[in-house]
């Protein structure tokens, strides 16, 4: 061993001791890809991006938001709206109890307004937490009132998805808000709106087929992945896996289907110069 | 209410017997022209598209193609459409709004191709364009589901000022085996899946998800042209804000509809 990496690993043990005095209380986590421990508030202060391999964490939607906006600028709208499980579906209002204890959010979806160096937006956010991040009734209904509240307020909309798809459990209810809610973003572009869909892994099904491919500008975190149908179901159909790579933001940005990859942490930053050029 | 159940009416929706997309041209247009082609990359055959006559009305028609026979059915990939067919679609849809024809469509399709070349070619993109443009087209629109009227590779021909079901059609968020396998972790128990998933046209009617049910039998397509010449006649009076506006509400109150 180099004397060099001697000093590294001396290192990082003095910074696990100095976390652990400062964080004894939290919640511990451990990366799933290199599976290095961090105590939660690590996680949150590095916006889920694992200081040791560097691998993306989902991003509670609250925290999300944190990141993006001006600090305390962000007061959440349409907060009320829940679904009504259409379908009555065997087992469904208990896993929504479930995940709403998870999460401490009413349904998938975080709506609301703030600042991005002053700069007023509408924003709203995907959690993959609850339930997959799947749209159902309720995340349909709160996009479509997001939009249609930047529309009458003329501010800049801006998304951020992540998604597993359609919300099984509401059926064609679900479907159905994939046309709600490209009919809204569809009359809010032609009224000159901006909207800037921010996709995130993963970013998939009824979503990534609806609103979050329609931005007039589409961002992609990197390796993300973004699909219609979903890399196990494309496997069964053609019978082989599937190449490295394949359906991940990069992919998508060499096909042509999204403007720009963004670094997590550049993202508030990119959004800013974005914003100063639709005045 | 229903004589067969979910899943004899899916079975019922896929068989090979029901009228396919020519059969509804032949018996409800006259002079049909086949337009091809996306103008981007190709010619997907899982979608036909043209214009036609309808009465006296000149009329954009656009549907699934899924084949009767096997060698079809190989040719047209069973009715599952690549984004070039989607885009072809929705070219033919531009071209209708272009000048003022009303276009019908005629949904028959298991789901939307799930392939390596789809995924490449943007998917999502045009499935997401589609129902963008139809949602705003400043021409009428009617949408039939005459047989599997499956996820969003059905909704990307049906957001339409209208949409009607056949008797025996279904209409669903993807397949109930895919369902099945996705909720239950059992392919197989897609007939419990097509109770609970609420896909026949008598359960949508009821939830205010479809506005017509077209009965089946000999006189099907003798309803299908009343009902038609009725609603386009009704829909083409109406001016294009109107027009538009309506149909943003349809589908804005979608879920308070069973309120
Ligand atoms: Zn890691």
């Amino acid at each position: 061993m180099l004397l060099n990496d001697i000093f590294s690993q001396r290192k990082i043990m003095w910074n696990r001791m100095a976390q652990k005095r400062k964080r004894g209380q939290e919640k511990i986590k451990a990366c799933p890809k290199c599976k290095m421990e961090y105590y939660s508030g690590e996680w949150k202060e590095n916006q889920y991006i694992c200081p040791s391999c560097h691998a993306y964490m989902p991003v509670p939607a609250k925290e999300r938001v944190a990141y993006i906006l001006d600090e305390n600028s962000f007061k959440e709208l349409f907060a009320q709206i829940i679904t009504k499980d259409p379908l009555d579906f065997d087992g469904y209002e208990e896993k929504l109890q479930l995940n709403q204890r998870k999460t401490g959010m009413q349904d998938a979806f975080l709506a609301g307004v703030g600042k991005i160096e002053n700069r007023k937006v509408a924003i709203g956010v995907l959690d993959g937490r609850f339930l997959m991040g799947s749209m159902g009734t309720a995340v349909g209904e709160k996009i479509v009132c997001l939009t249609e509240y930047a529309k009458k307020k003329n501010l800049p909309l801006i998304i951020f998805s992540a998604s597993g798809g359609a919300r099984m459990q509401e059926g064609l209810f679900s479907l159905m808000q994939m046309a709600k809610t490209a009919t809204a973003i569809e009359q809010f572009k032609q009224k000159g709106g901006l909207f800037i869909s921010c996709l995130t892994n993963p970013t998939t099904g009824g979503v990534s087929a609806s609103y979050a491919s329609l931005g007039d500008i589409i961002l992609a975190e990197p390796g993300a992945l973004i699909c219609f149908a979903g890399p196990r179901v494309i496997e069964q159909t053609i019978g082989q896996t599937l190449p490295e790579g394949f359906q991940r933001a990069e992919f998508l940005l060499e096909h042509g289907m999204i403007d720009c990859i963004v670094e997590r942490k550049d993202f508030r930053d990119t959004l800013s110069s974005i914003l100063q050029m639709h005045l | 209410m229903q004589t067969a159940s979910s899943y004899e009416k899916v079975l019922l929706a896929r068989s090979k017997d029901r009228p396919g997309i020519y059969d509804y041209i032949r018996t409800l247009f006259d002079g049909f022209i086949e337009f091809h082609g996306d103008r981007l990359y190709r010619d997907d055959p899982s979608i036909v598209g043209g214009i036609a006559m309808f009465h006296d009305i000149p009329v954009t028609v656009i549907g699934h193609h899924k084949g009767k026979t096997t060698e079809e059915q190989i040719a047209y990939n069973f009715g599952m459409t690549s984004p070039e067919g989607y885009r072809k679609a929705r070219r033919l849809m531009v071209q209708a709004e272009k000048f003022g024809r009303p276009v019908i469509t005629f949904i028959d399709t298991p789901g939307a191709y799930p392939g390596m070349e789809a995924e490449s070619n943007g998917q999502s993109n045009a499935i997401a364009e589609n129902l963008a443009f139809m949602s705003a087209m400043q021409t009428p629109s009617i949408a039939i589901i005459t047989g599997e009227g499956s996820s969003g590779g059905a909704l990307a021909l049906a957001v339409s000022d209208r949409v009607w079901m056949l008797e025996n059609a279904v209409y669903s968020i993807l397949s109930p085996e895919g369902f099945a396998s996705i909720l239950y972790k059992d392919a197989k128990r897609a007939s419990e899946a097509s109770d609970a998933m609420k896909l026949t046209a008598q359960d949508l009617k009821q939830f205010g998800l479809i506005d017509a049910i077209i009965p089946e039998g000999k006189k099907m397509f003798l309803a299908l042209d009343s009902m038609l010449l009725r609603e386009l006649n009704r829909l083409m009076k109406m001016n294009k804000t109107a027009l538009v506006e309506a149909r943003y509400q349809k589908f804005r109150e979608i879920d308070h509809m069973n309120d």
